[in-house]
């Protein structure tokens, strides 16, 4: 014990610890932010010049976004006068009063304006809908489905269609439109093909061969036809079949047919989920005495599904923008409204347009991130209570 | 006055294999086995790697499936009908070499998933059942962790507990301690030792010598899917009679 034992080599035969040694704190450089930069962004002179390269590109792009947006924006005023150079002698960024004005086109489209207060109260019940099932503290979840699932969609059909019976006058789906249409469609495409695609991706994965055809068949299908396709067989080419009287609305064509476009999409990343499941867990299901329904439902599946939030939401956001392409059958879903009134005399200005973009761009960005990010929270949570 | 006193006793039998033969495609793992288990017995079964025993207790539960022959399981022979395969698999408890515990449920969920839906027991009682077996394989303490936060041998442990929850009549081990540190190997042999003395039929595919001298009644060695020599302990380790039984107690043994 003559000299301090941690600076010892070990190069006796013989050795003994005879004190522990304390942990220390890292080194300097390694501490704080001055730390983390040197480490992250200034590591070596590559990084040095990549960090350089996107600071400036970052710095570009938001300094003209900036100008556009706010910087020179027009902000107020009832027509074109407002947004043109020539009238106001300086540059023109965002014309905001032609976006205010069209704003609840862009919301209701051409529905009733005495009646829009029905679209108000379905946004407000959907949003009840969402946070409920959502929000990890939120009580009763099975009460939550139940008002999700049954309550929700037929209050919502009853509110926003009419019933004449209750005094609330029927609206034609043909004069819906803007946020509303986009929000339906998508909430529609969204709820529906998350079950479906189970079932198609179990009907893929089961041993029974007609079930197993009819899963494969289907999904290869959709998957090998264009969204576009679907819609224009949803709605051109069903009425040829149909009887008219029975012929369904042009909206639930498109609704029915984004919905099964999307639970192909979704049974294969499903599927991948399934398959990720590692073999013991259907053992020890199967050990323990549980049936096919029980072993998928509370041993396979949650697993599976937990693995596959990234790309389901993924999934969910491309099918959130691909409702867009409802403009191609005539619906007047939100982009198609901004379309329409974009090219409005009264707002002809070199700026309407990009305006008119700008607002479809915040908006589908702001939804699309919102779900990203609720994502990012949920595998966060989930992740936290089983770390390895 | 027979009849009676016939029906009280226990069934003597609690798994027979007769003339038992599978195939994977041309490869046949497993070739005439013949084995009767008699009810609480505990029988270790040992052999190379690929000689088919972890095949054959498998079969045990329906895990696998064999092609001919018979295999008889608390008085039920285990054919392609469902609900016989149901009923099997909620009288035998089984042990994996991996664990298999359910990642996504807590040890206490993961004891009362199936007493809950299999066995349709409320809730509470569940529960109560759950930590009763929790507290004898000694972690009551950790029923309300994730598997993922426990030791190997710890898992090992809430795996067992997972399979007495279900009251089973039997039960089958494969090759409980193969996966775990050294070190934890002993706590989960010492659970499986305390199981036996409690009088459980016990089917134990384990390399685990010492174990088995301690409380097999019968060892049974198995090679090529063949069962090729079977004894009590003492005379298995002592005076092992087949060429093959020898060249392995010789390799493991050393």
């Amino acid at each position: 014990m003559t000299m301090a034992e941690g600076d010892l080599a070990v190069t006796e035969l013989h050795f003994v610890r005879h004190e522990q040694l304390p942990p220390k704190p890292p080194p300097a450089h390694m501490r704080g932010t001055l730390g983390w930069m040197r480490e992250n962004l200034f590591s070596s002179w590559f990084n040095v010049a990549l960090t350089v390269a996107i600071g400036l590109l970052v710095a570009w792009v938001a300094v003209e976004l900036a100008r556009f947006l706010i910087i020179d924006a027009a902000w107020s005023g009832t027509d074109r006068d407002a947004c043109r150079e020539a009238v106001q002698h300086r540059p023109i960024g965002a014309c905001w009063p032609f976006a205010f004005e069209r704003m609840p086109y862009f919301i209701y489209g051409s529905y009733p304006i005495p009646q829009r207060w029905r679209v108000d109260v379905f946004f407000v019940l959907l949003a009840i809908g969402i946070v409920w099932l959502m929000a990890p503290r939120a009580p009763r979840k099975n009460w939550g489905a139940l008002y999700f699932f049954i309550v929700l969609p037929i209050a919502s059909f009853i509110l926003l269609h009419g019933w004449e019976l209750i005094g609330l006058p029927a609206v034609d789906t043909v004069l819906w439109g803007g946020i509303l249409v986009t929000i339906v469609v998508a909430t529609v495409g969204i709820v529906v093909s998350l079950p479906l695609g189970i079932l198609l991706a179990l009907g893929r994965r089961s041993r029974m061969p007609t079930v197993k055809m009819f899963s494969v068949a289907f999904i290869e299908f959709v998957r090998g036809v264009p969204l576009i396709t679907m819609l224009f067989m949803a709605s051109v080419m069903l009425p040829l079949f149909v009887p008219e009287a029975f012929e369904p609305d042009k909206l639930v064509r498109a609704l029915v047919g984004i919905a099964l476009f999307a639970s192909a999409y979704m049974a294969e990343v499903v599927r991948a989920g399934l398959q990720a499941v590692p073999r013991g867990q259907y053992e020890g299901a199967m050990a323990v005495g549980l049936r096919y329904p029980h072993m998928m439902g509370l041993v396979v599946l949650p697993q599976a599904l937990r693995i596959t939030i990234p790309n389901i939401v993924n999934t969910y956001i491309g099918l959130f923008k691909d409702t867009t392409l409802v403009y191609i059958v005539g619906i007047f879903d939100f982009l198609h409204t901004v379309e329409v009134a974009r090219i409005d005399p009264k707002w002809a200005t070199p700026v309407t347009s990009t305006t008119g973009y700008a607002v479809a761009a915040i908006f589908y960005l702001i939804f699309c991130y919102g779900m990203s990010r609720y994502a990012r929270a949920m595998e966060a949570r989930l992740a936290s209570g089983r770390q390895r | 006055m027979n009849e009676p006193a016939r029906h009280s006793a226990r069934p003597p039998v609690a798994i027979q294999l007769v003339k038992v033969n599978k195939w994977y495609g041309e490869f046949h793992v497993l070739r005439n086995i013949d084995l009767t288990v008699t009810g609480g017995e505990r029988i270790v079964v040992c052999g190379p790697s690929g000689s088919g025993k972890s095949t054959m207790i498998r079969c045990i539960n329906r895990l696998e499936e064999h092609q001919t022959g018979k295999i008889i399981v608390d008085g039920m022979e285990l054919t392609a009908d469902l609900k016989k395969i149901d009923e099997v698999r909620r009288d035998v408890g089984m042990v994996f070499q991996h664990f298999n515990l359910f990642p996504h449920l807590t040890v206490l969920e993961n004891c009362t998933l199936a007493p809950i839906w299999v066995r349709k027991m409320p809730k509470r009682e569940a529960e109560e059942a759950a930590l009763h077996y929790l507290k004898r394989v000694k972690i009551p303490e950790q029923a309300n962790k994730y598997p993922g936060q426990l030791s190997g041998g710890q898992q090992q442990r809430v795996a067992i507990a997972r399979a007495l929850c279900m009251n089973p009549k039997i039960m089958l081990f494969d090759e409980p301690t193969s996966a775990l540190d050294p070190e934890m190997v002993k706590e989960v042999l010492d659970t499986m030792v305390a199981l036996a003395k409690d009088g459980m039929t016990m089917l134990v595919v384990t390399h685990e010598m010492g174990f088995a001298r301690e409380v097999a009644n019968r060892i049974v060695f198995m090679d090529e899917g063949q069962i090729v020599e079977a004894n009590a302990p003492e005379e298995f380790f002592a005076h092992p009679q087949h060429a093959r039984t020898k060249l392995f107690l010789s390799q493991i043994l050393r």
